[in-house]
């Protein structure tokens, strides 16, 4: 039986009793969501955390999916199955459908959340290509206040993000925009298994023209999930094979993947170039 | 009449969660134990410090190697004559073996408390790679044995060296392949673990233990502890899942025991997932080199092999005491072969003992991928087609019995007709017609075709045993007044509906229903000896013993008829489940008005006593040879290396079938394996033996989404030494479709000129053999 060590357990109500929790058991307390990557390191105690603030509670406050003015908002505590089936999030962005169908199973899909995946900060999460492709802002709420961070400067390392420890990221918020196409692809060794290598793409297409590309890429060692110069190449561009191709091959050289058990270092940066490929072709096939 | 498809009586309480398994069981008292395990490979163990859990307020007992060795229970002898360490004391030898155990009032405080024994290892350098084991110089793993200077442990043939080598010099084609079979485990859902309870007033040890061979447990621990063996008592309650990785006893068996005649207290241990895998019985982790002989018209000739087998840093593979390569030797597999020899050497390296598992059939999983890949290899060297090949080379109905090359007698099967059925039911030619097209467009698609046979069902005795226990079974039958039975049996089902099975086998013997019959396993106090459930030997055996047994009951029940219906027993039949006077089906009697008769105060003839039951105990005379035809459709995705198995035919012939609705649940998880074995499972270690599989996270266990809808089809060859004509049935199709799906892929991977790729067929792997440049499936990915 795999049990964790002893740790201690409040349950939030609200956002500011959440902070209040988090201030009052300082840096040692985690917050625990969908709990599907966290509690498993606790059994396994890679995790001790002193304290679990849970804040299920807050479901409803943090739970909406809703657009608002040019932006789609999707609160921090909106489980993985409540995006797949969110018809407003996935008809603007059908790369929300793509990836939240390979995301883990429907068991953990029902309990784990969008904002519990950002913040553990796996180097292999998917939604963190996701976003990072969608140029989402995170929103996150301290004792200060509310405040805003770009995704593409979330994640600060493996496991690392910019929420400080008394800090809750309450919400993210993707920009919406006319004549948007976007994908994701992913290759992994089994249903349910963590990606070996995956890519999502965003296109914004005005006259035959690409105007704005975005490419995340997840589990190569992309920094900050993205791939600049990639997006900077097919801005301007027509869409198309070659084009697409060539993106890929330049988002690959900005990744440094690692070997491990799924696959060497030259099969994922293969896969970067290859799943970026795919993904610009079906992003741009959807705008 | 009472063979055919009905629910299993099981399911009403697993569909329920009404189960009982070794964890559910909860004893006034219990206490809880947990093993404290390396986090080396190898290392020499300096100090043991205990103090510190000790002191823990929740702790009753700390058991380290130095406790046992007082009880000379320090090290316990394997299945295949070596000894294991129960608890280190001097070493350890791989990552995960076990060092301490810690009894405490609640599993928290256990585990807690293995935080605080403090041990001091000398790291020493590991033996992982098997190919390096015999290297001069390779680190000694196993110097607690006198003399021993290297790793190495047996070498074994079988079959005839000098014809087999002549066959090949004169060969026309010859071809060769290296191949590895990865080490895999059977991850069964349910973890082992164990409930001790001695008692000191009566001195009566009771232990509750997922096993699949309680009577042999419970001999073993007599035989080994000391104890008397009417003051045990096994009772292996509901199983999630054995697949022969609970054989054999393992250390925390015998340390929950000692806790608890230690603590006077009953003690509880389970093992986590993790705990699972790293040191529980793998299966395969063989490295063969196959060749073949043949005509340049596909005739084949001959067959050997050589394999380097790793068993890991104790030799514990449970098989058979004369066969230390298991039922490997069956390796000419299917096919009119003139000359066969093998080869296979044994070693030690750091890593958990085991070998025979998962299904395996005492490797003649092996066997078959073994023969299986090296015909598509020679298929492929020719030009030929793979099916076609076979159909060639296979044995023909009026060659049985027939005596294969290294001396097994297959009794009976239709193989031809077996594969030309799977490939009606495929489409055998439009789908390789769909292939050459597909080719074409520069799309990769597969077919894959396996054929297996395999030997399951040991004994008979004179051959197999274990430890000395020959490997036979017992069965008793007790019919109630009313005419309701039970039958009690010494194997132990681990999800294999015996308790629909056996009772359907009475049921059809005795003219009653199976829901009539009540079947009692698992608990030695009430069952009567035999050797367990593994290598699919419980119908061949138990169920064999189990007809016997119920034929016993039916002679018995037609002298009291005679005496019921005032007729001499010689002028009865036996016609539609009654016995009544030849020709007059009217005066039938049925098996309950005979019962009811027998224990009444009808007079019955000198000697014959007033009542039905029976008992037998079955020794086989030979194994049984169920056998198969696969075939199975992939498409691989050149981009990414990733494999889809759109479609598998599983023709399956395992003799008569009593519950088809039970032998395809059986097919249905074996294929699954296969799939999985063949595409994603591995249990790879790095340079420094650190174990890279020891999570479901790094162990892979197929899913519905990558299995197909299984296509079944069915010959039946009767077994012509059952008595029911049954052959077993429960490792067919993990032991036969791994080589369909491999064989698949690389005949996708054909105009790439792939030729062999070894498991699992990860994407990776795929997409580097593609490129000419393969990676090592046992080792850390480079």
């Amino acid at each position: 039986m795999q049990v964790p060590a002893t740790f201690a357990y409040e349950r939030a109500d609200s956002v500011p009793h959440a902070l209040e929790l988090l201030e009052r058991y300082g840096p040692e307390a985690r917050v625990v969501a969908g709990g599907h990557s966290l509690i498993p390191m606790m059994k396994l105690r890679l995790a001790q955390p002193e304290a679990l603030i849970d804040i299920n509670g807050l479901a409803g406050e943090l739970g909406r999916i809703a657009v608002e003015g040019d932006e789609l908002a999707i609160g921090a505590m909106v489980r993985h199955t409540e995006l797949l089936e969110s018809v407003t999030a996935t008809d603007l962005f059908p790369i929300f459908r793509d990836a939240e169908r390979v995301i883990a199973d429907p068991i953990v899909r029902n309990r784990g959340t969008v904002g519990g995946s950002l913040c553990q900060g796996d180097p292999s999460e998917d939604l963190a290509a996701v976003f990072a492709a969608l140029r989402a802002t995170a929103v996150v709420q301290g004792p200060g206040g509310v405040r805003t961070v770009p995704v593409r400067r979330f994640h600060q390392g493996p496991y690392e993000t910019a929420v400080a420890p008394n800090e809750l990221l309450i919400q993210l918020r993707v920009p919406v925009a006319a004549g948007t196409g976007s994908a994701y692809e992913k290759v992994e060794r089994r249903a349910g298994d963590w990606p070996v290598a995956a890519a999502g793409a965003v296109l914004r297409i005005e006259g035959g023209t690409i105007v704005q590309a975005g490419i995340g890429l997840t589990a190569v060692g992309a920094p900050h999930f993205c791939a600049p110069e990639a997006e900077t190449y097919l801005e301007g561009r027509e869409p198309g094979e070659e084009a697409f191709a060539e993106a890929g091959r330049i988002a690959a050289e900005g990744c440094a993947p690692h070997a491990d058990q799924r696959g060497p270092a030259d099969y994922k940066r293969h896969l970067a170039a290859e799943l970026t490929r795919r993904a610009l072709v079906r992003a741009a096939g959807r705008s | 009449m009472s063979f055919g498809r009905m629910h299993r009586k099981e399911d009403a309480r697993f569909i329920r969660g009404r189960g009982t398994y070794t964890d559910d069981v909860r004893l006034p008292g219990m206490l809880y134990g947990a093993i404290l395990r390396s986090p080396h490979a190898h290392a020499r163990i300096v100090s043991v410090d205990t103090s510190a859990a000790e002191a823990h307020p929740k702790v009753r007992a700390v058991i380290t190697g130095q406790t046992l060795a007082g009880l000379n229970l320090a090290w316990m002898p394997t299945l295949s004559n070596d000894i294991q360490a129960v608890l280190a004391t001097d070493k350890v030898r791989f990552q995960g073996q076990e060092v301490a155990f810690v009894v405490a009032e609640d599993p928290y405080s256990a585990r807690d408390a293995l935080e605080l024994i403090d041990v001091d290892y000398e790291p020493l350098d590991a033996v992982i790679d098997a190919r390096k084991a015999l290297d001069p110089g390779a680190p000694v793993i196993r110097d607690d044995l006198e003399g021993r200077t290297g790793n190495h442990i047996f070498d074994w043939e079988a079959g005839d060296r000098a014809r087999t080598d002549a066959v090949f010099e004169r060969a026309e084609v010859t071809v060769a392949q290296d191949m590895l079979y990865p080490r895999v485990h059977p991850a069964p859902l349910e973890t082992c673990g164990a409930v001790a309870d001695f008692d000191k007033v009566t001195g009566k040890l009771t232990v509750w233990c997922p096993t699949q061979a309680p009577h042999a447990h419970r001999t073993l621990y007599a035989m080994v502890a000391g104890l008397p063996e009417h003051k045990i008592r096994v009772i292996s309650p509901d199983i999630g899942g054995g697949f022969g990785g609970k054989v054999g006893i393992y250390p925390g068996y015998v340390c929950a025991i000692v806790g608890s005649i230690v603590t006077g207290k009953p003690v509880k241990w389970m093992e986590d997932r993790s705990e699972n895998l790293m040191s529980t019985a793998f299966a395969r982790d063989y490295h063969m080199r196959g060749e073949i002989a043949a005509t340049r018209d596909g005739r084949i000739q001959g067959i050997r092999v050589k394999v380097l087998a790793d068993h890991g840093a104790f030799n514990g593979t449970a098989q058979p005491t004369k066969f230390p390569a298991g039922f490997f030797h069956v390796f000419s597999g299917s096919y009119d072969i003139e000359t066969a020899h093998c080869e296979v050497t044994g070693v030690y390296t750091n890593k958990a003992p085991g070998g025979v598992a998962y299904a395996c059939s005492f490797r003649v999983t092996e066997a078959v991928y073994l023969v299986e890949r090296m015909v598509d290899v020679l298929a492929a060297e020719l030009g030929m087609d793979p099916a076609e090949l076979r159909l060639r080379n296979l044995l023909k109905p009026e060659q049985f019995p027939y005596t294969s090359p290294t001396g097994w007698e297959y009794d009976s099967g239709d193989y031809p007709k077996a594969l030309r059925l799977a490939m009606d039911l495929a489409g055998y030619d439009k789908l390789r017609a769909e292939q050459a097209d597909k080719r074409a467009r520069g799309e990769l698609m597969g077919i894959g075709v396996s054929f297996f046979t395999e030997a399951v069902g040991a004994g008979p005795r004179k051959h197999m045993d274990i430890l000395g226990l020959g490997m036979a079974d017992g069965a008793e039958l007790r019919v109630h007044p009313t005419g309701k039975a039970v039958l009690r049996v010494s194997c132990q089902s681990q999800g294999q509906g015996h308790e629909t099975t056996f009772a359907q086998i009475v049921g059809q013997e005795l003219g009653i229903p199976a829901d009539d019959v009540e079947v009692v396993h698992g608990d030695t106090d009430q069952t009567p000896f035999g050797l367990g459930t593994y290598g699919s030997r419980s119908t061949p055996v138990s169920g064999a013993a189990t007809a016997i047994v119920a034929r016993k009951v039916r002679d018995r029940a037609k002298i009291v008829a005679a005496a019921m219906l005032e007729a001499s027993p010689d002028d009865l039949e036996w016609a539609d489940g009654r016995w009544s006077v030849v020709g007059d089906p009217s005066t039938g009697k049925s098996l309950a008005e005979i019962a009811l008769a027998a224990h009444s105060n009808l007079e019955l003839p000198e000697g014959v006593e007033g009542h039905l039951d029976a008992v037998t105990v079955y020794n086989p005379p030979n194994l049984t040879y169920p056998f198969g035809a696969y075939i199975c459709v992939v498409d691989v995705d050149p981009g990414t290396g990733q494999v889809k198995v759109r479609r598998f035919v599983a023709v399956d012939d395992c003799g008569v079938r009593i519950n088809p609705m039970i032998v395809e649940g059986q097919i249905h998880g074996g294929l699954a394996d296969g799939v999985g074995m063949a595409l994603m499972q591995v249990m790879a270690f790095d340079e420094d033996g650190n174990h890279l599989g020891a999570s479901f996270m790094d162990y892979l266990l197929p899913t519905s989404m990558e299995c197909p809808s299984w296509e079944l089809g069915e010959t039946v060859t009767p077994s012509p030494t059952h008595p029911i004509g049954a052959k077993g049935v429960g490792e067919s199709a993990t032991v036969g479709s791994p080589a369909a799906v491999v064989n698949a892929v690389v005949d996708a991977l054909a105009p790439y000129g792939v030729r062999h790729a070894d498991m699992p067929l990860t994407p990776a792997n795929v997409w580097r053999v593609v490129n000419g440049n393969p990676f090592r499936t046992d080792l850390a990915v480079p």
